[in-house]
Formats: C-alpha cells, structure tokens, sequence
C-alpha cells in the first residue's frame, strides 16, 4: 500500500497540500481528480520522493520514503509525469528501456529485453523503435513515456494525466490497457484523469482533490453524481445514465 | 494492440539494430584512437634535432601531460554539462579559471616574483589544488547542503564570484611593477612543454581517481540527461550522485588548471565535437571520445605550433581563439532553430 499519513506541503504561504491522509494502491484502477491546481500532481510528487513534505509521512508497503533507498523504490513505484519532456536526443526503443534501470543498473538481461519488447508492444510502438523523440507527435511521445513507466514493471503504477494528448482512438486503448495492467498483471494503477467519464468508465474508486484536500473517496458510480461532481469543480454538471453507466455533461 | 503481444517474434531485430549502431560508435572512437597514435608517433619520432633518447624523453612528458589534461577537461566537460543540463558551459563558469588567476596574482602581489618563482612549485601546486578544491566544495555544499537548491542558482554565483575574482585580480596586477606582471603573464598563458615531473605525477594521480569514480557512474550518467524528475524515478540517488560527480569535476579541474594553466575552454570543443562524433548520446562513448579530441586538439596545435610556426609553448591563444569562434557558432546555431 501507498499510505500518505498526515502530509501537508507548503509553498511560500500557500498550501498546496493539506493534511492529507490517504491510502492508496488498493487492487484495480484509481482515478485521481480535481481541478486545475488542486494539488495531484504535487501528491504524485511526494510519493516519488520529488516533493518533500512539510509535516506528515510518505510509505510505500511501509517503506518510509523519506528514508528508503531511491532504487528500492523505484522497483516499487513507477510515476509518469505530467510534463514529461525529454532534452537528450534519443530513440523510443532507448527511453522504453531506461524503465529497467532500477532492475539492472543499465546493463540490460534477456529477461529485461523481454520486458522492454512486450512494453512497446503493449503501446503499438513496434513501427517507432527508432525515431527519436524528438521526431515524434506528442502523442507518441505520451505513449513511448507510458511504455517505459510500463517496464518498469512495479506494484505500483502512478500515472499523471495519462490521456495528454491523446487522439480518441488511444484515449480509448490506453484506458483499457490501464485496466488491464490491472487486472491481468495485478498492477495498482492510480492515475490523474481531467475526463471524469474516463475515471467513471475504467476506475474501480474516484478520489476527488480540492485546494490541496481530499474531499471525495468513493467507488467511481457514487462520485459520479452532479453535486458531488458540483462540489469539486465548482461548476454545475449534469449527469446522466446512457446504457446502464453515468455520463457528466459538462458543455454548454 | 493489448491482446496478444507477441515479443519472441520481434525481439531479435532491435537487438540487431541496437548492437549495428553500437558498432558504429565502437569504428568511430576506433578511428580515433588511431588518429591519436599517428599523432603522438608524429610528435615523437619526427623533427628530431639531436640525440633521439633525449627528445623521446623530454617530448614523452609533453605527451603524458597532454593527455592528462585532455583526460581532465573531457571527462570534465561532458559531466557537468549532463549534471546541468547544458552543452554550451564549462566547468570554467564556476569560476575556476578566475580563481586560479587570483590566487596566481595574489601570491605575486603579496611576496614578490622572484619567491613567486623561487617557490617550490610542488607547494604553489598544492596550494592552488587545494584553494580550488575547497572553494568549491564550499560553494557546492552551501547550495546543496539543508534544502533542495537549483544547480542554476549554483551557476549564477559561480558567475558572479569568477567576475568578481578576475576584477579583483586585475586590480592587483594594475599595481604590480612590470617584471612582476611579466612572470605573472608567462604563467597564465597554458603550457604543455617542459612541465614539472613530479606535478604531472600527482595531477595523473588525481585524474585517475576522477576517472575510476566517473566510470561506474557512466550508466547512470546516461540517466541523469533524462532530468531530475525521470532520473529520481528510476531510482538514482540525485542529489548524492550530482554531489559526488561535481567533486570529482573541481578536483579534475583544479588539478589540471594548476598544471598547465586554465585550458578549459578546450573542454567546450571537444565535448560538442564528442557529442557528434559519437553517435550516441551514451556516457561510454561520448566521454572516451572528448578524451581522444582532446587529445587530438592539444597535440595537433602543439605539433603545430611547434614544428610549424615554430613558437615555444603558449598553446592557449590557439585554445581561446578556436573555442570563441566554436562557441559564437554553438551560441548562432542555437538561436538559428
Ligand atoms: N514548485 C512549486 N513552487 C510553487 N508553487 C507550486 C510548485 N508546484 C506546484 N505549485 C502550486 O501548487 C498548486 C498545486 O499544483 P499541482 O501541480 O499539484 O496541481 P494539479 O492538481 O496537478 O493541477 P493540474 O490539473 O493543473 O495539473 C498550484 O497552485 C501550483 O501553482
Ligand atoms: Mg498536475
């Protein structure tokens, strides 16, 4: 389990995080919502030790993060970030296989190739192995960031706004390969997600930040309901049912 | 695409194409390590005035120091640009260079140019390694040390603490008398003839332990130019590791300057020419290939100077011309794009 005990942190005088405990990493998917600024990724950042905390206290399987060697973690814990750029001048099929640093150290075993091969795989990457990066669409780019976090092959998958810049069609299969990194790998997969019919559609639970606090924790249908939805966004929402699951309308 | 992934089908092709590339970085450094050696043979065995035993000896230590220096500013050069996240700096940014004037000037001012050339030089050596080494040590321990600071932050006061040293200098050397300034000159302009046997042992020692710390780091080095946040997820210690690696950049330097004299910006040619040359953005090539540039550069401008334009040894003016025109050209090309 991720358990956040008591943890706030603090920037200059505005707290960004606010006495948040919290556990996460149960089985299935997560979805991690809230407004612009609320503080997710801030919390992603605390878990993968990029953000100290101001007071409170980060474990992962009861692992003190504050005090756990980096590597031990990180075969832990993957994290994609929410800005992912990359300046160095690589290829996808070299970034994939940075996911298996914390296993190997860099020097690359058969049974980490095997993993780097089924992470490109996973993602349709097999046409792209060579490109660089930089020769990329944004949302390849996205999708060769989440092909590393995948061979990294941890527990815990923490993904911060997985769907950036994804068309339809990937929105779709990066949705569906999140719930299977799920339910057939066993993976904890918490992810951040602006489309609430996303986190509706394929999370198990819906955590709903605000200014820093968690004010939402419930299975994905009971969240989904226009005041709670009203509440956290401070906007009106509709919700409706279409075919048996809950749809927010959120234009016009 | 989540079906069914199939990797046994696919694996070997990548592998192949992986290891074709690493091949043409293996050809490439291959060639020039042999360039190096035709150049060192040239330095060697050709021109020779007299007795061959006594220019082999005297030009073998040139060689060693050459490449001792060009050892130092390579691996230098390519790990602080990946710890910073920049190619178009030197270590030299620090202050380095400044502060090795200032303490050359400040030994002159205070007792005179003839203890300044009396002094035994093993000691000037020492205490300008140890001067360098500790005021980096300070500054990099005040800015990392307690909270998390940026290595930007630790750049600007380098910045401004080498501007405030090279005025402080010339302020000394305005009121030095002219014998004084001259000794002063000679000893700033880098110089790879005639050096000090002892020093280039010592220098060689230290760069060696540099080299045997960066060399484990090489694949984490890799990771590093991911950037912090990446770095930190796959588990490198960043803060433990940039520490130890900006250690060894200050001894290296700071052996090397106190050496020859400041040649730093050497380290801006060869490590973009690395960068090229290599093919690959991997530690294990691009760090051994500044190495070989470097000494490539030295040599051949020494070889140049020497048996061309038939000068003694004052290889920095060929240095700082041909890293200011290299450095307008990476500052233009950036802009370009
Ligand atoms: N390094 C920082 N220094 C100062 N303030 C920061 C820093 N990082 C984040 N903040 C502030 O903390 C708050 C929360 O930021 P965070 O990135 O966690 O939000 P978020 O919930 O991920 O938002 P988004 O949906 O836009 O990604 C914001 O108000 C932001 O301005
Ligand atoms: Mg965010």
């Amino acid at each position: 389990m991720i358990a956040l005990e008591g943890v706030s942190k603090r920037y200059g005088g505005q707290t960004v995080v606010d006495d948040v405990s919290l556990a996460l990493g149960g089985e299935g998917v997560t979805a991690l919502i809230g407004p612009n600024g609320a503080g997710k990724s801030t919390l992603f950042g605390l878990v993968g030790r990029l953000v100290r905390p101001d007071a409170g206290r980060v474990t992962v399987d009861g692992l003190d993060v504050a005090t756990t060697p980096s590597q031990e973690l990180a075969r832990r814990v993957a994290v994609l970030r929410q800005d992912n750029h990359v300046a160095a001048r690589l290829t996808v099929q070299d970034l994939v296989e940075f996911g298996r640093f914390p296993h190997s150290r860099g020097r690359l075993t058969v049974d980490d190739r095997d993993h780097v091969e089924r992470a490109v795989a996973h993602l349709g990457l097999e046409g792209y192995r060579d490109r660089f990066l930089d020769e990329l669409s944004g949302g390849q780019r996205q999708r060769a960031s989440i092909a590393m976090v995948l061979a990294q092959d941890t527990r815990y998958v923490l993904l911060d706004e997985p769907l950036n810049n994804l068309d339809l069609r990937h929105m779709g299969e990066t949705m569906r390969l999140v719930r299977e990194m799920a339910d057939v790998l066993g993976k904890r997969v918490v992810t951040v997600l602006h489309d609430v019919n996303s986190a509706a559609a394929y999370a198990d639970r819906i955590v709903a930040m605000r200014d820093g606090r968690v004010v939402a924790d419930a299975p994905a249908r009971d969240v989904m309901r226009p005041e709670v939805l009203a509440d956290v966004y401070d906007t009106t929402v509709d919700v409706r049912e279409i075919d048996g699951r809950p749809v927010a309308l959120y234009y016009g | 695409m989540l079906t069914e992934p199939a990797p046994v089908a696919v694996r070997p092709r990548p592998r192949l194409r992986a290891s074709v590339r690493r091949a043409g970085s293996a050809v490439r450094l291959a060639a020039l390590g042999g360039l190096v050696l035709a150049l060192v043979a040239a330095y060697l065995f050709t021109d020779v005035p007299g007795s061959l035993a006594y220019a082999l000896e005297k030009r073998g230590l040139t060689v060693a120091a050459t490449v001792v220096v060009a050892a130092a500013v390579g691996v230098s050069t390519v790990v602080f640009h990946t710890i910073t996240g920049n190619r178009v700096l030197t270590p030299s940014i620090m202050g380095f260079d400044a502060f090795y004037l200032l303490v050359s000037t400040a030994v002159v001012f205070a007792a005179g140019s003839a203890a300044f050339l009396a002094a035994d030089p093993l000691v000037l050596w020492a205490v300008q390694v140890a001067v360098m080494v500790g005021f980096s040590v300070v500054l990099s321990t005040w800015l990392f040390g307690g909270k998390r600071r940026s290595i930007h932050l630790m750049l600007l006061v380098g910045i401004v603490l080498g501007t405030f040293f090279r005025s402080f200098s010339e302020w000394m050397q305005r009121m030095l008398d002219p014998l004084d300034f001259q000794v002063l000159s000679d000893a700033f302009f880098a110089s790879l003839t005639r050096p000090d046997e002892t020093l280039l042992v010592l220098t060689a020692a230290l760069v060696a332990v540099g080299c045997a710390v960066v060399v484990p780091l090489l694949r984490t080095l890799d990771v590093l130019t991911l950037g912090e946040p990446v770095a930190v997820g796959l588990g490198v210690d960043h803060r433990r590791v940039v520490l130890t690696l900006f250690a060894v950049v200050s001894v290296m330097v700071a052996a090397s300057t106190a050496l020859v004299g400041p040649v730093l910006f050497l380290g801006l040619i060869v490590a973009n020419l690395a960068y090229a040359w290599a093919g690959s953005f991997r530690h294990a090539w691009t760090v051994p290939t500044a190495v070989l540039l470097g000494v490539v550069c030295l040599l051949g401008g020494q070889l140049v100077l020497e048996r061309v334009l038939g000068f003694g040894g004052t290889l920095s003016t060929v240095v700082d011309f041909a890293g200011g025109l290299f450095f307008l050209y990476l500052v233009l090309r950036k802009g370009a794009r």
